[in-house]
């Protein structure tokens, strides 16, 4: 029993650090910056989401609320602050770091206002459904109605995902604005727009994760709250196992992370919780550097 | 005329890349521009096309400016550039890279019917069309760089050294294509060669660069029997 419920809580919490890889996916994939404000955003898109549910009592209509806002905030992103930095960063030392950087200072400046408006204490939002375990034989597993649903959510999330970006024209605009640019632009594609776009489904992906993380934990929210640390970095581990580039790789490096972080936990040692993404990274990159699905030429840029 | 060039001048940074190049070509004409390396071809095609600004000058497209103007604008009024080096997108599908040609006009009914004569064109393309393009052969992509320039119903042609690394006889299967199209498409091509024999052959006129400058226009076949440019640039 120990070993089922290990491993269906390794696959809820990878499901969610693999659509938060997404999330970072989708960034990379759009503009070619690693987003370390992405857990930032997410932590913002969760507090539009907790403001909803307090409002409207109803987690259904707080979820699409924090995901309309997390797209918002990240298009907005896009378009003020990373449009300007790569366009005038193409020369000196620091030209390709630049954006990067700005987004290590937006995570701070988001988690600071974040800590204005809402801190002092920690909110709480309710699940929709329990998170006491199901009783199977008289034992109590860990996983729980909440688990299973949040599973059953991503997965479709993910899903359709998948199929807009394989099966519309707006994800073959996506695809190829990622892949080249300018024959994107030369067959009539305005790679601007797709740009902020493929940032704003990132937000949207990001808000789910971070909703989900919330309630998923204890279902408390503070913007240094250990949730969101965790989901940045598995976040951003996740995206590096999968090879940055690949939506597929995103979600098997979730399923990775977590499944490798349940187990270390149940049968190694509690004390690793968060050495052993780090030692899983070091691992993935040292036999296989460009990630498990990654191109292995360095791709054009 | 429909395209009309005149006194355009580029730059890279502070290297002129083309200085005060004219040159027009009428409807439904296909005209060879060749040169040696540097000569500033590809600088040429890259500004029609509104990848690349110019300094000075003017071009002019159907009796319209089109200076300034984006690619992803020119291609709604018929500019479509095949840029150098079989400009497909090897991680799409050959459909894929078909479909994307043609996203602009926001059709599918005409997106398919535009496939079906992609594939009459190129029948190879057809029997491979659920593959990913980084299988194609060197010949094959550079007819799938073509057919995504179709898809887009264009009506100028802008193509960048489509002969670049493929065997003999597959260059002069490209070339023929190129010419039956110009006709029955009555498309005007700009053909930008370093095989610049076997772009004259199939050319209506032909445009000389060197060093950013335009040395010689006269007609395909006036230009093979010229002394000089048979010297500099066919080698014999």
């Amino acid at each position: 029993m120990d070993l089922l419920n290990t491993f269906l809580i390794g696959v809820t919490a990878g499901t969610i650090y693999g659509l938060m890889a997404i999330s970072m996916v989708l960034v990379w994939r759009s503009t070619r910056v690693v987003n370390f404000a992405q857990a930032g955003m997410a932590l913002l898109s969760t507090y539009f989401g907790y403001e909803a549910v307090t409002r409207l009592g109803s987690f259904w209509i707080a979820l699409p609320v924090a995901m309309i806002g997390g797209a918002l905030v990240a298009a907005l992103v896009e378009m003020i602050l990373i449009r300007l930095l790569v366009k005038h960063s193409t020369s000196g030392p620091i030209a390709g770091v630049a954006p990067i950087i700005a987004t290590l200072g937006l995570l701070g400046v988001i988690r600071s206002v974040s800590a204005m408006i809402w801190g002092g204490q920690d909110v709480r939002i309710v699940g929709p459904v329990s998170n006491d375990g199901f009783t199977i034989n008289g034992t109590t597993l860990v996983f729980s109605p909440l688990k299973l649903l949040i599973l059953v959510t991503v997965l479709v999330l993910m899903l359709i995902l998948s199929i807009v970006f394989q099966k519309t024209n707006i994800g073959l605009a996506l695809r190829a604005s990622a892949h080249a640019p300018e024959i994107a632009r030369l067959s009539g594609v305005k790679v601007d727009w797709v740009r902020t776009l493929g940032w704003a489904l990132s937000g949207a992906a990001g808000a789910v994760a971070g909703m989900f993380q919330t309630v998923n934990g204890n279902g408390t929210l503070s913007p240094d709250s250990i949730e969101f640390s965790l989901l940045l970095v598995s976040g951003f581990i996740a995206a590096v196992i999968g090879g940055l580039d690949s939506m597929i790789g995103a979600v098997i490096g979730g399923l990775v992370l977590g499944l490798m972080i349940s187990f270390v936990l149940m049968y190694v040692s509690s004390g690793l919780f968060f050495i052993a993404p780090f030692v899983i990274l070091l691992t993935v990159l040292f036999i296989r550097p460009q990630g498990l699905f990654g191109a292995k030429a360095a791709r054009r840029a | 005329m429909s395209l009309n060039v005149s006194n355009l001048t580029v730059h890279h940074g502070a290297i002129c890349a083309i200085s005060q190049v004219s040159l027009a070509v009428p409807t439904g004409k296909l005209a060879a521009i060749i040169g040696s390396n540097g000569a500033g071809k590809t600088t040429l095609l890259r500004t029609l096309s509104g990848l690349k600004n110019p300094s000075s000058g003017s071009m002019m497209w159907m009796g319209e400016k089109i200076v300034g103007i984006k690619p992803e604008a020119l291609v709604r009024r018929g500019i479509s550039h095949v840029s150098e080096g079989k400009s497909v997108i090897p991680e799409l599908t050959v459909r894929e890279n078909l479909e994307l040609g043609a996203i602009w006009r926001r059709n599918a009914k005409e997106s398919k019917e535009s496939i079906d004569q992609v594939v009459s064109i190129f029948p190879r393309l057809g029997e491979r069309i659920k593959q990913r393009a980084d299988t194609l052969s060197g010949g094959e992509r550079q007819m799938l760089a073509i057919g995504r320039a179709i898809m887009s119903k264009p009506k100028l042609l802008l193509l960048d050294e489509p002969s670049l690394g493929l065997a003999p006889l597959v260059v002069e299967q490209i070339f023929q294509t190129i010419r039956d199209l110009t006709t029955s498409m009555n498309l005007t091509v700009l053909l930008v060669e370093q095989n610049a024999m076997g772009a004259l052959k199939i050319a209506d006129l032909g445009i000389v660069l060197n060093l950013g400058k335009v040395v010689a226009v006269n007609h395909a076949q006036a230009l093979i029997d010229d002394p000089a440019v048979r010297a500099a640039y066919l080698g014999y």
